[in-house]
């Protein structure tokens, strides 16, 4: 009787032992009374921190056990001080996530000396995109990216915020176009420029698909400003395609076949597809750190997945961010890979040409 | 437009705005209270409860949270020397100094008045204007813009006292540390020596406590006696209120100044009480008082910053472009609520821009209003000893310079400028012109550089810059006609005159190599980076090598010769001790936050210098230490922050707070 005890006992623990261990995949990590920071190395109201306080409460409903997803932000060093507090400090326990934004990929790419982070060593989980449109004031007659061949030799102002900021993708798409451009530094947000645009001091401007549809759509209308190509977006392949947002307006890539009547291919080329797709097609994502577990990898993936596939999520994103569907498992590591990674070739001739053109070392 | 207005009405008055509204006032009023903590906290506070919360509340919330910080932080403005924000650097200028003289109540009573009045006035204005705002704010472009600085620097000829060259030579260190940092053009770093703090700049919250907070701390403790030197408060705030209607004309200017200033998108609204401070300086018949504790320093700043909040709303709303830091945070909640800026808020959403617009006015009148009551008992902390006040100031003004970057450079800032202040203090040089040197500098510099580049200097030929020059012209001329001395300043002047000038010798010195740096570092920049400061430095250091001259030759009848320390409130009094005992004290203090984190730090400094400066009991140590230190790792903890970590917290891993 003893035995068939012993033995019963046994087997029961043998069986819910294998079940646990087959069970590996499936079982999701629970964060329940835990605290989750997620650190965003940008001041509090900007575009960065408004991203993030729109998906925390929202991953915090979806992760198991409904932690506290708390935003610290740690401005500074253009997003390199809280980057580089990330890498230093972030343990592979899951409670310590961080968001980043293309003026964090950029300094990356461009190899600054602030930078102390590694991309590589870091786990994706959610890419989030933008797009943009590129505009030109009415006065040059140009209808559409078809007329800039009747821009030789004719002065467009542009304003930027800085040589290696994200205004680095739009200047280099000037160049690439053949355009004549004298870029106007010293501005201290995308909506500055805007204004100047308005006021006629910069002739040739570009913005973030809710800016462009809030702020320009009007000035179009009213005929002051001609739109010119959207900068597009990555689709699953990898591949740049038209904003769906903007269907009828063209690319670089065919802006460039009209004006030139071939492709562009080339460093110059090849490095303005490297820092479009980490300034723009893979401008926000959320990363994991250095040797997190699967299984935390994985309740985070869940998380997301089910965050996205909510009823209502895409109107209130919509409403609060934009258009652009959020990528996620597979897609979301595609666009990281392709945001950080340039090839030395790109990055040298990158660094050449800012030097070149507005005497600047990142 | 009457009917927009109509339909605003009803929408206001229904009780759940009523109510929402309510409670982002009241969460602005504490938030607005504590130095540093200002907007963005009480932003994140609000922000979990702004989800799952329909929009109109929300934006009610809001409203009331970003209308009232400009309010509540006058209290530690006139109370303690502490600006709350740099909204209210000017008012601690002669609110304090009213304060010092038992009129803490009357100083608090007109601050809150003319806050109340101009935060309406700056409403009416804006539903009258936002509908024809647009065009006007697109008028003024680079070139207005950088006529608009520099009518801002000419503020300093006012704020100079009675020495022109220093007043001229704290501006010029202004703009140098302003300079400090990214250069706007290319985005070299300027003096900032391979440090990632330093390539950042200088933060302003640090630089406003450093200049006015400081100084006026570490005066106070070698007097060892309460803030107020009365023992009688009396019931003030009532004289206040009837000081706010006695100058009600002056209150109308300065907030139409600050609707103005508040209202154009890029000048900065940091600078808007300074220009209303200096404009009534200006039209003053008599200035003797200023800076001594005359009410109308108190009530031109605050009536002009409650107006640039209401003017902040036309550039934020039709633009999308923030006018000022509340209204930075007020676009940021906005745009999470589901609601976009633009100009459809005067075309299709006017009912809801006057919504927005009169909500604004009517938190202010709730959130004046409230501090109005209760400003008497608050008025009581004055009567405090100084030593048991004290610790907890220092750790309030450390706790807010913190907040700039979260970096142990806020603390090191705060240290080292602080001790400029102290001794611009101590030698006479007019610390607002340091301020709205600092505070211009990146702007000046900007326009100007975007105006040649974008007009050449054809710029100079617009007729905006004509205009705007005319009036920079008028008001310097008005500044300089009034500057009679009375027989009382000529007699101080000359009683501050000190016999040893060698300590005065040696701040010009240092000013001098100063100005040297920064001509050596910017001839290291490329052009577009290097012209400012190098015109800057070239242009200062005549004027301060002249300065260096007179006092190391000891010209004891220069008028440049003062030093606070042969006639203060100090001097003669027994058991005062030297300036650098407590500066000694508060480098001790962060040399203890260097090595071993700012918690504990800051409780061993509770208990070394209540015991050593107070003859309090050691349960009494223990209490008060308790109380602060609690209070502090309560309000870290809702902000999700981390206290500063030392050498300790390097080596060994720390649970938090202590990490």
């Amino acid at each position: 009787m003893r035995t068939f005890i012993h033995l019963s006992l046994g087997a029961v623990a043998a069986t819910a032992l294998a079940a646990g261990t087959v069970a590996g995949p499936a079982h999701a990590v629970d964060f329940s009374g835990k605290r989750i920071e997620w650190i965003i190395p940008y001041p509090t109201g900007g575009g960065s921190d408004r991203w993030a306080r729109f998906f925390a409460p929202r991953l915090s409903k979806h992760l198991e056990g409904q932690p506290v997803v708390a935003v610290k932000n740690m401005p500074g060093g253009n997003s390199t001080t809280g980057t580089n507090y990330f890498a230093r400090r972030a343990k592979p326990d899951g409670l310590m996530i961080i968001g980043t934004s293309g003026s964090t990929q950029f300094p990356y790419l461009l190899g600054d000396r602030r930078v102390q982070y590694e991309y590589k060593d870091w786990i994706v989980v959610m890419a989030t995109p933008t797009g943009g449109v590129a505009y030109i004031s009415s006065k040059y007659g140009v209808k559409s990216a078809a007329d800039l061949k009747t821009m030789k030799g004719k002065l467009v102002k542009f304003g930027s915020q800085g040589a290696t900021s994200l205004d680095l993708v739009p200047a280099l798409a000037w160049d690439i176009l053949g355009l004549n451009s004298q870029v106007v530094f010293g501005f201290k947000g995308r909506g500055p420029v805007r204004l100047a645009f308005e006021r006629g001091e910069t002739t040739i401007d570009y913005q973030t698909t809710s800016a462009y549809l809030k702020n320009v759509m009007p000035l179009v209308k009213a005929g002051k400003a001609v739109p010119l190509m959207s900068w597009g977006t990555i689709d699953e392949n990898g591949k740049l395609v038209r904003d769906p947002t903007f269907p009828e307006l063209p690319t670089l890539i065919e802006a460039y076949r009209i004006v030139h009547g071939k492709d562009p291919k080339g460093p110059a080329w090849n490095a303005w597809v490297a820092f479009f797709t980490a300034g723009f097609a893979a401008q926000k994502m959320i990363f994991l750190p250095k040797g997190t577990p699967k299984d935390i990898v994985d309740t985070y993936r869940k998380a997301i997945s089910s965050m996205l596939k909510e009823p209502g999520f895409e109107q209130a994103m919509e409403k609060a961010l934009g258009k652009y569907p959020q990528a996620e498992g597979k897609k979301s590591e595609t666009l990281a890979k392709l945001a950080t990674d340039v090839s030395p070739k790109s990055k040298e001739w990158v660094i050449g040409w800012l030097k070149r053109r507005f005497n600047v070392t990142p | 437009m009457i009917e927009s207005l109509v339909d605003a009405f009803v929408a206001l008055t229904s009780p759940e705005h009523l109510f929402y509204l309510v409670v982002g006032v009241a969460m602005g009023l504490v938030v607005g209270i504590f130095p540093g903590l200002g907007g963005i906290v009480g932003l994140s506070l609000l922000l979990p409860f702004l989800y799952g919360m329909d929009p109109t509340s929300a934006l009610a919330m809001l409203i009331g949270l970003v209308a009232v910080i400009p309010t509540s932080d006058t209290f530690t403005s006139v109370l303690m020397g502490i600006p709350g924000s740099s909204a209210s650097q000017a008012t601690v200028l002669d609110g304090f100094p009213l304060a010092k003289q038992g009129q803490a109540a009357r100083a608090l009573g007109a601050a809150f008045s003319a806050s109340l009045f101009g935060g309406l006035f700056g409403a009416v204005v804006l539903t009258v204007v936002i509908v024809a705002a647009r065009p006007v704010i697109l008028w003024f472009g680079s070139a207005e813009l950088f006529m608009l600085t520099i009518l801002g620097l000419s503020m300093v000829g006012v704020l100079a006292g009675h020495s022109l060259s220093k007043g001229l030579l704290a501006c010029g260190l202004g703009l140098l540390f302003g300079a400090q940092g990214g250069a706007p053009a290319t985005g070299e770093f300027r003096l900032a020596f391979d440090n990632i703090y330093l390539s950042d700049g200088f933060p302003l919250v640090v630089v406003g406590l450093s200049m006015f907070a400081i100084p006026e701390i570490v005066d106070l403790l070698r007097q060892n006696r309460a803030i107020s030197d009365r023992t009688t408060l009396g019931r003030g705030w009532i004289r206040g209120v009837k000081d706010m209607w006695l100058h009600k004309w002056m209150c109308v200017r300065c907030a139409v100044i600050g609707c103005i200033v508040g209202a154009l998108p890029g000048l900065g609204g940091s600078v808007v009480d300074w220009i209303a401070y200096g404009h009534v300086v200006q039209t003053a018949r008599d200035t003797s008082r200023f800076g001594k504790g005359d009410i109308r320093g108190v009530l031109a700043p605050e009536s002009a910053n409650n107006a640039k909040e209401g003017g902040g709303l036309i550039p934020t709303l039709l633009f999308g472009i923030p006018g000022s830091g509340g209204m930075a945070v007020f676009l940021g909640g906005m745009v999470l609520i589901g609601l976009e800026p633009g100009p459809s808020m005067v075309e299709g959403k006017l009912d809801l821009t006057y919504v927005i617009i009169w909500s604004l006015a009517l938190a202010n009148v709730i959130g004046a209003g409230s501090c109005l009551l209760i400003s008497r008992w608050v008025a009581l902390i004055t009567n405090i000893r100084y030593a048991y006040l004290a610790p907890f100031m220092i750790m309030v003004i450390c706790f807010a310079a913190f907040q700039a970057r979260r970096d142990i450079g806020d603390l090191l800032a705060l240290f080292g400028i602080g001790l400029l202040g102290i001794l611009m203090k101590r030698f006479g040089w007019p610390r607002p012109a340091f301020l709205i040197g600092f505070v211009l500098s990146d702007n000046s510099e900007t326009y100007l550089y975007q105006a040649i580049q974008f007009y050449h200097w054809d710029f100079l030929a617009r007729p905006g810059v004509w205009a705007i020059g005319a009036i920079t012209l008028f008001c310097a001329w008005m500044g300089v006609r009034n500057l009679p001395t009375s027989k009382t300043e000529e007699q101080e002047e000359r009683l501050s005159h000190a016999t040893d000038m060698r300590p005065q010798a040696i701040f010009a010195a240092a000013v001098v190599a100063l100005f040297a740096l920064g001509l050596w570092d910017g001839m290291q920049r490329t052009f577009l980076a290097a012209l400012f400061p190098i015109a800057l430095s070239l242009a200062m250091l005549p004027p301060a090598i002249y300065l260096l001259w007179a006092t190391a030759t000891n010209r004891t009848a220069h008028s440049a010769n003062y030093d606070h320390e042969v006639v203060g409130e100090h001097v003669g009094v027994a058991g005062v001790a030297g300036l650098w005992h407590y500066i000694l004290w508060l480098a001790a203090f962060i040399a203890g936050v260097m090595l071993v984190g700012f918690w504990i730090a800051i409780v061993v400094f509770f208990i070394l210098f209540l015991r050593v400066n107070s003859d309090a009991t050691w349960t009494r140590i223990l209490v008060l230490t308790a109380s602060g230190v609690s209070f502090l790792t309560a309000i870290a903890w809702i902000m999700v922050m981390d206290f500063p970590g030392g050498l300790l917290q390097d080596m060994v891993e720390l649970p938090w707070p202590l990490s």
